[in-house]
């Protein structure tokens, strides 16, 4: 007994491109990882939370193993001591994987301008999307996650997302 | 001018702190600090000073002790050996400030990094001035050192398997690094390493004016933001030698509860994940997210809401904000009755808490905790009592405390905090006065805008309180309050200035952190994660 479409298709066949094909898969199962350091962390729980709900974008098998996951989000102030654990983390993710840099101090430092902070994570990691915010509120992290899935339904999966980086950390 | 309760010469340091505790029963060590005096208006006896604070057993009364320090030596006596919470306390002064404790167990630095060079909170050390890290400590030098005492010879520790539980982990909640030695399952040794989400607060309260600094507070502990804001404003008010106005007081004590309640249900909520317990988590977070849009709407944002002035609050209660408040606390009631009823005689839950990860209450004095960790002790300090402000006096609540001082006890004394916050909001919401929330001071508090465009007298004023900041008096204060995790205190040094020469925050947790190690030690390490989430460590608070 067929359901919806299937029922409708039969034995018939399905054609599509490769690259939609995938990209569809890849753009509704995002799994994010969250590297959560200070306040945006929490209102990082917030969006999954129940009122703001992340699982209505596909996005809310949230893994703290960044070996499961291909999307990186890093919510909280990066101090030059975490930065080297934060490179660490995502060179474990697989490819494709995105990075969404949350709330001021992980785009730029923010409002610590000072000895210990790193004065935004791109210096250590490219990054793809930026939530501006301090900390931003769900709602702004739910259009940040669109916007991932924007860029990821529109790309090739035969090319290389990554494109020649480097950080104060790679020597 | 403020000072210091006493001033007592270096060599007499730890003779003086052994006589305050020993006779006159100062068995709390809140805070060790040290004050560069490098660019202070007046001449003093030596560059730095080192103040410690201490709190008396019936917790009514603190006393600062002083003393000046050798330039030629920057050496003073360690006092490890009479208070366990003086271990990180005086790593901290060595780390920013490059004193050296004699006869200290393990003297490194504990926020900065392995491979920073200098003391940043040092005057001549350039606020801006970052220096890479390419690498994490291995932690080895304290790790080796830890088993050998415990008896294990090298080849033993080849067999033990090492793991790091954090800085990134999920049960960690934030940026707590935990090495850890197992034998199978069991802990054999842990050593703690913090400073992951160090990010200057002091360093930059000195280049910001007074008022300026009330955001940097919001993000020490952001579960609770407002109870920051609280502790410092009133630091400085009372360095000020002002009074709010009566409304202000009990605006300060219903938002404040509010917070309290909040971060409550934040920790327990979270507690119960790492137990496996997820639907409790939902019950909780929903009237939490309620709580958060009462928030945004009277303060205009959730989480770091900036909420008080020097001398007053931004913004008086809006139309309505009672109903609001009424519908928050009738749902946050349920949301506890619910949670309750999954737990509270759940056998698999009692068995995962009670007397697992027991803090006992001598040992809970002798490290500095505070707050509901302590109070789950048996042991029953609450600031709000003990040194009550705003009126807390008048006010009738319970001071909520356990029996065995274990996980069990410290979710259920959480949980009954939160109805006895939510009493206290009624009984402030039924007495709360009419008036104004600021005072009338235009040194302190902004112009009305009809002043600023209207008159020069009040352009200039506004003008000079943006630029200039808030004149506070010359001296040094510390001032505290109960914050959700117990007693946050902030010591405050002014030159005259409208921008503190120096902020000390003495944040609860990083001393209940310090301690933690031995809490698990020995312990299973699925127990050791709960224990950690019972504890409410807010890496924004003990690492600054």
């Amino acid at each position: 007994m067929g359901l919806g479409a299937e029922s409708k298709l039969g034995d018939s066949i399905v054609t599509t491109r490769l690259d939609h094909a995938i990209n569809w898969g890849r753009t509704y199962s995002l799994w994010p990882m969250v590297f959560g350091t200070a306040c945006c962390a929490i209102e990082f729980m917030a969006a999954a939370g129940s009122r703001y709900d992340l699982s209505r974008f596909g996005a809310e098998v949230v893994r703290f193993s960044p070996r499961q996951a291909d999307l990186l989000i890093v919510a909280g102030t990066i101090s030059y001591k975490q930065a080297p654990i934060l490179k660490k983390i995502y060179e474990q993710m697989c490819e494709p994987k995105w990075v969404i840099s949350m709330g001021a101090c992980a785009c730029s430092g923010g409002f610590y301008d000072n000895y210990t902070t790193l004065q935004g994570i791109d210096q250590v990691i490219p990054v793809d999307e930026y939530i501006a915010g301090c900390p931003p509120r769900p709602e702004a992290i739910l259009d940040a996650i669109m916007r991932i899935q924007e860029k990821a339904q529109n790309e090739s999966i035969l090319k290389d997302r990554i494109k020649e980086f480097k950080g104060i950390l790679d020597a | 001018m403020l000072k210091c309760d006493l001033l007592i010469d270096s060599n007499d340091i730890k003779s003086t702190i052994s006589k305050l505790k020993n006779e006159d029963n100062y068995s709390i060590l809140l805070d060790i600090t040290v004050i560069d005096y490098l660019k202070f208006p007046d001449v003093t006896p030596s560059r730095f000073a080192v103040v410690y604070i201490l709190r008396d057993s019936s917790f009514k009364n603190q006393i600062s002790v002083k003393s000046y320090i050798n330039d030629n030596t920057l050496e003073v006596d360690s006092i490890c050996d009479l208070y366990g919470a003086a271990n990180w306390a005086e790593r901290e002064a060595y780390d920013q400030y490059g004193i050296r404790f004699a006869g200290h167990p393990n003297l490194k630095r504990v926020l900065n990094h392995h491979q920073f060079i200098g003391h940043p909170l040092r005057k001549d050390y350039e606020t801006t001035k970052g220096q890479i890290c390419t690498f994490s400590d291995d932690l080895m030098d304290q790790m080796n050192p830890l088993l050998t005492s415990k008896g294990y010879s090298a080849e033993d520790i080849n067999d033990l398997m090492l793991l790091n539980l954090g800085p990134s982990h999920p049960a960690s909640h934030g940026t707590i690094r935990n090495f850890v030695a197992l034998e199978g399952e069991t802990i054999t040794a842990c050593v703690t390493e913090i400073g992951y989400l160090h990010r200057g607060f002091e360093k930059s309260c000195e280049n910001h004016t007074y008022s300026q600094i009330i955001p940097y507070t919001d993000r020490l502990n952001y579960c609770s933001a407002i109870l920051n804001n609280i502790g410092y404003s009133k630091a400085i008010e009372e360095m000020l030698n002002i009074d709010i106005t009566p409304r202000a007081k009990m605006i300060r004590i219903i938002i404040g509860e509010l917070s309290r309640l909040i971060d409550h249900l934040v920790c327990n909520a979270a507690n119960m994940v790492d137990l496996g317990g997820l639907t409790n988590f939902w019950y909780l977070f929903s009237p939490r997210d309620k709580a958060y849009d009462l928030l945004s709407k009277l303060t205009g944002a959730r989480l770091t809401n900036t909420y008080t002035r020097i001398g007053g609050l931004e913004f008086d209660l809006y139309d309505g904000f009672s109903e609001d408040l009424d519908v928050i606390l009738k749902e946050v009631e349920i949301a506890i009755d619910d949670a309750l009823s999954l737990i509270a005689h759940n056998k698999i839950f009692q068995d995962r808490t009670q007397d697992v990860g027991v803090i006992k209450a001598d040992f809970a004095i002798q490290h500095g905790i505070s707050g509901p960790n302590l109070r789950a002790a048996g042991v029953a300090h609450d600031l709000r009592k003990d040194k009550p402000y705003y009126g807390y006096e008048n006010f009738d609540f319970d001071v909520v405390i356990g029996s065995h001082g274990d996980i069990y006890d410290r979710m259920m004394c959480r949980f009954e905090e939160i109805r006895q916050s939510a009493r206290i909001i009624k009984q402030a919401m039924r007495e709360l006065p009419d008036g104004e929330i600021n005072i009338k001071a235009p040194g302190i508090i902004l112009p009305s805008k009809k002043d600023v465009y209207g008159n020069i007298e009040g352009l200039m004023n506004q003008f000079k309180l943006t630029f200039e900041g808030i004149k506070v008096p010359k001296g040094e204060y510390y001032g505290s309050t109960e914050a959700a995790n117990g007693e946050l205190g902030f010591f405050i040094v002014s030159d005259g200035s409208g921008k503190p020469y120096k902020v000390k925050c003495r944040p609860p947790c990083f001393y209940s952190l310090a301690a933690f190690p031995k809490i698990v030690d020995g312990a299973m390490i699925a127990d050791a994660v709960v224990t950690m989430a019972s504890m409410n460590f807010i890496a924004g608070e003990f690492d600054r």
